[in-house]
Order: C-alpha cells, then structure tokens, then sequence
C-alpha cells in the first residue's frame, strides 16, 4: 500500500529523500503543461503540413487526382472502304478477336507464351511474327499473338485470363481484301505501323490506330481513309477498369474510295498477262481514269495487313519475278517501237517531215561520215518508206532519219509533253519518272557530248530512253486525245461514310499538247489504224470488232534495270526482247488507251498485242 | 474550458446530486468528444468503405463493445488497479514471451495468441500495463526519480518493447516505449538526462538502422524518404494518400466525394489511410475540426490527470492521455507523408477492433481516476 506522508515540504538532503505530494503535484502539473505545448507544437506541425498539400499544393495533387480519375482513351476511326468503279469491294474490315500482349505488363514472357500455346493453338509463325513485332514495337503497346480466334480459344483462354497479366483479347477490325491478290498493287495494303513511320506520322493522329497504308492506294490516300481518331474521357478506377463515360467525342470514319479500275477488266488483264512477267495499264482517255493497272505476277495482299512471316516474305522479296515490285509504276523499259508514233508526231509538229515525207529503207542506216551501221530491223530493206508505212511496218531506218532532222532536244522537247520521261502524277506514290534523254542531260550525267547516233536510236526507242508502262499509256491516251493531256488517276470518287455522299472527281487536265495542223494528228492515228489493219499487229486486227489505233514495239535488253546484275544463268531469257504493244480504240471515237509490256516476251505484234486486245474487247464488247 | 469551470462547480456539488453519468464514474466532456469522435468515424468509414453499410454497422458494433470496456474499467477502483499492475504486468510478459515462442503467424510476424476461444495479441495489454506498471515503480519513490529507481523504471520499459519488436510489431512496440516515456517524463525526469538521451537516440538511429530494424521495415523509411522512388511499389500508398489530401483543398469535395478511395486508388482506405479519405472530403477545414477535437480529449485527459490525488494515478492517466495523442501523431504523420509507414491506426476513427477496445479501457481507467478522487483517502 502507498506509503502516506507528512504534507510538510521537506527538503530532501542526503541519502535518505521522502516524497513530497505537493511538490509532486506541482511537478506533474508543469510538466503536464509542457507535454500539452508539445502536443499543441505537433499539431500545429501536422497542420503545417496539411496545409502546404492542401493549400499550397493543392492544385497539383487536384491535377493528379482528376489524371487518376480520368482517362483520356482514343476511339479509333473506321478506315475508309475501297470499291472499284462499279461498286465491288476491294478492300474491307472485319472484326475480328485477337489475342494481345502488352509486354511491359508480363512478368515473363516467354512463359506466358509456353502457357498460352497450350490454350491456343499458336503455330510457330504466330510466334515468330510476335517476336518481331515485340522487338519493333515500344514495350507499353499491346502487339497481337493470334487473329481471328474461334469461339472455342476465346472460351479456353477467357476462362483463366487473370492469370495472365498483360494477356488480352480485343477485338478489332482488321483490314481484309476480298480479291487476294487482284490489282494488289494498285490497292496496295496496311500494316502495322513501325518504327520509321512513327518517326514522321503525327502520334495525335494515329492515336488508337494500329495500321498504315504501305503500298498503292492504301498508302496515297491514307489520310483520307484513315479518318478521324475520336476519345472518351472514362472515370477509371486504380485497375483502370472503365466506371462511367464522362464525355465522347465520336471518330470520325475515314472516306470509302471507289477507284476507276474495273476490276473485272482488271482480271481480264491480269489473266491476259498470266506466264509474263510486266505490266498492263488501261487509261480512258476522255479523263485519264486508270481501268486497269496490271504488274505481273501479282501476291496476296492480306497475310501483310498484320505482319506477314518471315520466310513467305523472303519468298516474296528475293524471288527473281519480283512480284512486290509494281512494274506498271516504277518499272522503266525502252519502250522500242512503240516511240514512233511519238517520233513521227515530233517530226510533223515540227515541220521535220510532212505526211509525203519518203525515206529509202535498205535495211541498214549510215550516218553521214561514220562507218557505224544502224540497221533496220527488217535487214532486207522497206524500200521507199513514207509517215505510213513507216508506222505500219515500224520502219526503223525511216525514223533514223525523222529523229536526226528532229535533232535530240526538239525529240526531247516533244517526247517530254507527252509526260514521257516525267511522273505522270497519278495518284500512287513511288512513281519512276524514266528518262527521255537529252543533251543537256547526258553532259550533266556524264559530263560528254551528245552523239548523233544517239539520237538515232531514241527515235526507235532504244538507248537511253526509259519509260514506265505508265507513261505509255498516258501518252498513248494523249494521242487519242489529239493533244489533249489528262493527269492519269486511280480514284474517281470519295465517299463520306456518315452521309454517304459520292463526291465525283474532276479530271485533272494539264497543258495540252498543240500542234499547229491538227492533220498531223490524223496522221499518226492514221498509221497506227494501218498497223493494226494491215502492219504489224494485223493479227489482232483481222477479227476486230472495232477500229483499233495501235503500234507494236519490241525492245532489246538485257535486264529490266539499269542496276541490275549480269546474271549467267539467266542470261538466254533475259537476251529476249520486251514485246511491247499501244493501243486505243474505238479509234475514230477512243475509249480506252491501253499499253502492255511483256518482258521477255519477245515480238510485241505476236506477243503484245493479243493482251491488249484482249482487254479492249472486254471493255469495249462488255465480254 | 467553460465546460470544466462548470464541472468544477459541479465537483463542489454533494454526490446525490451528481449527474447520472458521473455516478456512473464517467467524465461527460470527455465521453462526448470520444462519441463525437467515434460517430465522425461512422461518418467518413462509410464514405470510405464505399458506402458500405455492413462494415459501418460491425464498426458499431466494435465502438460499442469499446464504450462497454470503457463504462467496465471506469467502475475499477484505483486502488484495486494499483494492487493488481505487477500482476498485469508480470503476466503480460509472461504472454509476450509465450506469443514468441507459440504464437501464430500471421501476415509474417508473429502477434497473436490463441487460448481456445480466445485469441488475442497480448501486446495489447502491455500498452496499458507498461503505463499502469510506470506509474506503479515511481509511486512509492520520490521525484524526480534519481538515477537508480530511472534505470530501473527504463528497464520495465525496455523489456516489454523489445519483446514486442521482436514479433515484429513496430508500431505497439513504439506505443509502448511512448507510454513508458511518457511516464519517465511526467515523473520529473531532468531535462538533462532527457537532452542526454535525445543526443543517445540521435546517434542510435544509424545503429538502430544496421543492426534493430527489419528489411522491410528499412524499406519503409526509404520509401518515406523518396516515395517517387517507386511510385507503383512501395511508394504508391504514400503518394496515393498525398494526392488524395492535396486534392481535398481547404473546403474538400464533399461527403462520399473522394474519388481516390471510391475509384480504389488509396489502399487501406478504410483502416490506417482512413484520414487521407477524411481529408479529401473535409478539406483543411475538416481537419482543423478534427485535430482540434483530438487536442481536446488530450487536454481533458491531462487536466484530469493533474486533478489526482496520488501520484500513481497522476502517472497513469497522464501517460494514457499522452499515449493517445502519438496514435494520432503517428498516423497523421504517416497520412500525410511526414513520418515513415507505421500500422498504426487513426483512433476512433479507422476501422478495425483491437486498439480501439485497448483505447476506450484506457479512457475507462482515466474516468475512473478522476471520478474517485473525493473518495480518495487521501
């Protein structure tokens, strides 16, 4: 029990101290007093601190708070669809459900993937795609394992999803073309995109879009396919699962195409050319609409929508057909005799020859005071050879001698309105703008002088004269035309996908080509009729149900590009000339101008121009 | 202070005509800003909880069990609790050291005790045994303490601590070592020594950093020192629960506005991170009324105190008013990001049973001091 003392305050002096309750009492009491001002003290901290976050601070953590809430998500666009000009769909999107692996999210990788396999069936090309991807693809992004996936895989992997962080499946629509590989490189693809165009594509813009057009239209026309990304701002909670919809702001869908190909015409050409490599390319000369354009042989354009294998793409890609390549656009070929046409129209715009004009064809051309022989390709001679025949019977001795009267630059000069030897414009990207000589070009390049030869051999079409099948054919379109010169274009309408409102394209016209005779012009067609008559393509033109304006070429090379290497093996296919071929028809009244290469083909008359007719039928006759 | 000039008065009043609640020993200022406290609690647990009612309603429950023990304990004479402290406390020890070597395990450390029906954590009682035991050693010895009777007092002090920091347990264990200090401090210890062992902590610190703390409770203090460190790890509760206080401004969003406890972005938003919720939807103002009301029980608790007649009782109550205030400190702290991550719960408010019942018996006992000291014999 509590010992009980005395009240008298003692002072405690030596070993022995007592307590004292009054002083006690008094100690307690300040100290109790000093323990309240410390408490007080440290509220009053607790308080400072409170205030310098909720005060001070305020708006940043506020700022932080609403960004915890709210989250901005883009609501990708519906890309645009492609049609021909009748309507077929070329290009589409499906939905579909894939399996997507955001990899920063994944502990481990790869054994998620040896988990997953055992749920999907995910062949190796599945997984060797994905580890691409994954190497080109920043870590936050979602980069898909599997497309497509069955009701059944959805089940079996639904069911245990949570066991898989960062594993997901979304669905999407993902870009299809129903034709495969038909006019594949006019349409062109999408593709993810990577990490070059990341570089230079405005991230505002591709926010929540996955693909790129690549190639063809696909790709020129990208921004008006590609639509407007649209955003959602969510109240998410912290496992940024969405809770409520706090404002949308729909996207915009990006515009359907319809392109001037006639996709039936296109197979028709495609058909025609089949066991050739070249190209095809059918313009309507009225307004440079492009009905076909054919680069043969052609690929599939849908396993690259999202990521085509490695091995199918070396496949592609080093094969020595270069199916990847588009020939009708980026192809160049001496265009041969086909030039002529070309020459002549030159030589009458200029006054170098008139339409009585003769020259002797021995079979062989001597320029003045050299010793070089310019042979004829009928050694034996045409004899007396007028504008006509000259054409008719593709006389090379006969434009010897219009080019040499024309001189270089003035064949320049002409070869050139007609959009020879420049980009056409059309509406693709990558376009080759080939090479129409001159002498100017030629001491810019190789620092010497033109040689008359030279020029000798541009007027056949031989030399350094480069052109796209392209070019001929916009050229060809342009004889039909007498003059008048339209920019060649692939889409002919745009369609808002919300109102569905057509809007038609206007031709683009450019400087027309004027002579001062339009006699000259009937003359050249004139010529061209002839050899579709009676010259060089008469066999097409012997069960002609209307009048054809043709001209056959037959090129000599040894290789489709300048660049390319001599290959030994190769070398007896790659000695067969390029069988060539121009057209147009009906000719008194042209609807389609149409030019074909077969490389290698051999002669254009036999080789050529059967393609040509083929396709003029199917669009003339609706065969 | 109106209300206790009045209780003053009121003291001076025969005992027939003392009011129900004091005949039943307890302080009425104090009782109501416990339940005011508790009922805010209710208030900002349902808003924390998201709404749901099934957890206010066993917190209820919990409180009500609390003010129970409360209305128990103040019944307890002194006198008897004088004569009993080295029981309490021998025995509590005697469970501390059971606890380390037959406890269960639970959430990696080893705190709880299980005697057939009842399993509790016997460090619970040690937060009133080492203040009833403090009170108890310097009773009989006159203060201030001299050197001897302070190592002595210390070491009652240190054992329990060190006991339950072995579990680990570090916020009872501070808890513990507080009450003790607390007692020491009230009993007069001369500031001298007091100084003396703020410089011996100081220079602790780096030994108690190498060779006395955990991992992860190294972790923690690192954390609290640059939360930004990790911001989805371990700093993420820090930075959550700062975000949600600044967001709160000086006015708050409002009741059930807080978007970082609705949307789950704040952990422990219904326990120990309850005031960054409170914060969010009250704002500075919220929290001024809080602290204030907080500062109040201290205050009460203290001044009651001085009003005992015995120096054990003066000791006792005095440590326990002092011991509620580090809850309160140290979770504020932590809440806001001024201390390190401690479990310690924020009273009467957070949600959870055991510290609350270990609070209301302290409150019960200081009540019970104070209504008896008429009584007194002395």
């Amino acid at each position: 029990m509590p010992s009980v003392l005395t009240s008298i305050p003692l002072a405690a002096k030596g070993t022995t101290r007592l307590k004292d309750p009054v002083a006690e009492q008094r100690l307690f009491f300040r100290r109790a007093l000093v323990a309240l001002v410390l408490v007080l003290g440290a509220l009053l901290a607790l308080v400072g601190r409170l205030a310098y976050l909720q005060v001070l601070n305020h708006e940043h953590f506020a700022t932080l708070s609403e960004s915890n809430r709210v989250k901005l998500q883009p609501l990708s666009p519906t890309r645009g669809r492609i049609f021909d000009r009748n309507g077929v769909l070329l290009a589409d999107n499906l939905s579909s459900r894939q399996v997507q692996i955001t990899p920063e999210e994944v502990p481990d990788l790869d054994a998620t993937l040896t988990q997953l396999q055992d749920r999907l069936t995910l062949s190796e090309e599945d997984i060797a795609r994905f580890r691409r991807l994954v190497k080109r693809s920043p870590p936050n992004q979602g980069i898909p394992l599997k497309f497509n996936l069955s009701d059944e895989e959805i089940a079996r992997l639904a069911v245990d999803l949570y066991r898989f962080p960062g594993v997901e499946i979304s669905a999407d629509l993902s870009r299809y073309y129903p034709l495969g590989s038909q006019a594949a490189h006019a349409i062109g693809y999408v593709g993810r995109i990577d990490e070059a165009e990341l570089q230079r594509i405005d991230p505002a813009q591709y926010a929540g879009i996955s693909h790129i057009g690549k190639t063809g239209v696909e790709r020129s026309y990208e921004d008006l396919l590609r639509g407007q990304t649209g955003y959602q701002q969510v109240e998410t909670n912290a496992q940024g699962r969405m809770l409520r919809l706090l404002e949308q702001q729909a996207p915009i869908p990006g515009k359907n195409l319809y392109l001037s190909i006639d996709i039936r015409l296109q197979a028709v050409a495609e058909q025609a050319l089949e066991g050739h490599n070249g190209a095809l390319v059918a313009i309507d000369p009225r307004n440079g609409e492009v009905l076909a354009l054919a680069s043969m042989p052609v690929y599939d354009l849908n396993p690259f929508v999202n990521g085509i294998d490695q091995a199918s793409y070396k496949a592609l890609s080093s094969s020595p057909d270069r199916p990847l390549f588009n020939r009708a656009l980026r192809g160049i070929y001496p265009p041969g005799s086909t030039i002529k046409p070309f020459t002549a129209l030159a030589g009458l715009a200029t006054r170098a020859i008139n339409p009585r004009t003769v020259f002797n064809c021995s079979g062989a051309y001597y320029l003045p005071g050299q010793s070089h022989v310019f042979r004829c390709w009928n050694h034996r001679g045409h004899g007396a050879v007028s504008l006509d025949r000259g054409i008719t019977q593709s006389c090379d001795v006969y434009f010897y001698n219009v080019a040499l009267r024309l001189g270089i630059d003035r064949l320049h000069d002409y070869l050139t309105r007609f959009s020879l030897g420049e980009r056409t414009g059309i509406d693709l990207v990558g376009e080759n703008p080939g090479l129409v000589p001159s002498e100017e070009w030629k001491r810019a390049k190789y620092n010497q002088p033109w040689y008359a030869g030279e020029t000798l051999n541009v007027g056949i079409g031989q030399g350094y004269l480069q052109i796209t099948p392209l070019q001929l054919a916009s050229a060809t379109a342009t004889l039909a035309q007498r003059g008048r010169r339209l920019q060649p274009r692939l889409v002919r309408a745009i369609q808002e996908q919300s109102t569905g409102l057509i809007q038609e394209q206007a031709p683009r016209p450019l400087a027309p080509l004027q002579v001062d005779d339009p006699r000259h012009w009937d003359a050249v067609i004139a010529g061209m009729i002839h050899v579709v008559k009676s010259g060089t393509a008469a066999r097409i033109g012997a069960d002609a149900a209307y009048t054809i304006a043709g001209k056959t070429g037959t090129a000599q090379v040894f290789s489709l590009d300048r660049g390319e290497k001599y290959n030994a093996r190769r070398l007896a296919k790659n000695l067969q000339d390029h069988a060539l071929f121009i057209a147009f028809a009906p000719a008194e009244n042209p609807q389609i101008a149409v030019a074909v290469i077969a490389e290698h083909g051999g002669h254009g008359g036999s080789a050529a121009a059967p393609i040509a007719k083929q396709v003029m039928d199917a669009y003339l006759l609706k065969r | 202070m109106k209300i206790s000039l009045l209780k003053e008065i009121d003291v001076l009043n025969l005992d027939s005509r003392r009011r129900p609640l004091e005949r039943l020993h307890l302080d009425t200022p104090l009782l109501f800003a416990l339940l005011s406290a508790a009922a805010l609690g209710l208030l900002v647990l349902y808003s924390a909880g998201r709404e749901n009612l099934d957890l206010v309603l066993r917190q209820g429950v919990r409180l009500g069990l609390g003010f129970v023990v409360l209305c128990l304990l103040a019944q307890a004479p002194p006198r008897y609790l004088r004569t009993w402290t080295p029981w309490i406390y021998g025995g509590g020890i005697l469970l501390l050291i059971a606890v380390l070597m037959v406890g269960e395990i639970s959430k990696g450390a080893r705190r709880w005790l299980d005697l057939g029906p009842l399993r509790f954590q016997p460090a619970e009682i040690m937060r009133l045994a080492v203040p009833m035991m403090m009170a108890w050693y310097f009773a009989d010895r006159p203060l201030p303490p001299r050197l001897w009777p302070l190592c002595g007092g210390a070491l009652l002090t240190v054992l329990p601590v060190l006991l339950i920091a072995k579990q680990p347990d570090l916020g009872t264990a501070l808890l513990v070592a507080c009450a003790g200090m607390f007692a020491l401090f009230l009993s007069g210890l001369s500031w001298k020594i007091i100084a003396g062992l703020g410089l011996l902590a100081a220079g602790g610190g780096p030994l108690a950093w190498r060779f006395a703390l955990h991992d992860y409770q190294r972790q923690r203090i690192l954390t609290f020192l640059d939360p930004q460190a990790d911001p989805l790890g371990a700093g993420y509760h820090i930075i959550q629960s700062q975000i949600a206080i600044g967001s709160g401004g000086l006015y708050g969003k409002g009741w059930l506005n807080s978007t970082q406890a609705h949307l789950e972005f704040l952990p422990e938003s219904s326990t120990d991170f309850i005031l960054a919720v409170f914060a969010e939807e009250f704002g500075l103002m919220g929290l001024c009324a809080l602290l204030a009301l907080y500062f109040f029980i201290i205050a009460r608790g203290l001044y009651l105190a001085t009003r005992a007649p015995t120096t054990y009782e003066r000791l006792l109550a005095g440590s326990l008013a002092l011991t509620f205030f580090v809850y309160i400190f140290v979770n504020a702290g932590m809440v806001c990001g001024l201390l390190p991550v401690v479990g310690l719960p924020l009273p009467l408010i957070s949600y959870g049973g055991t510290s609350l019942v270990t609070i209301m018996a302290g409150f019960g006992i200081l009540m019970g001091i104070d209504s008896r000291r008429r009584a007194s014999p002395y």
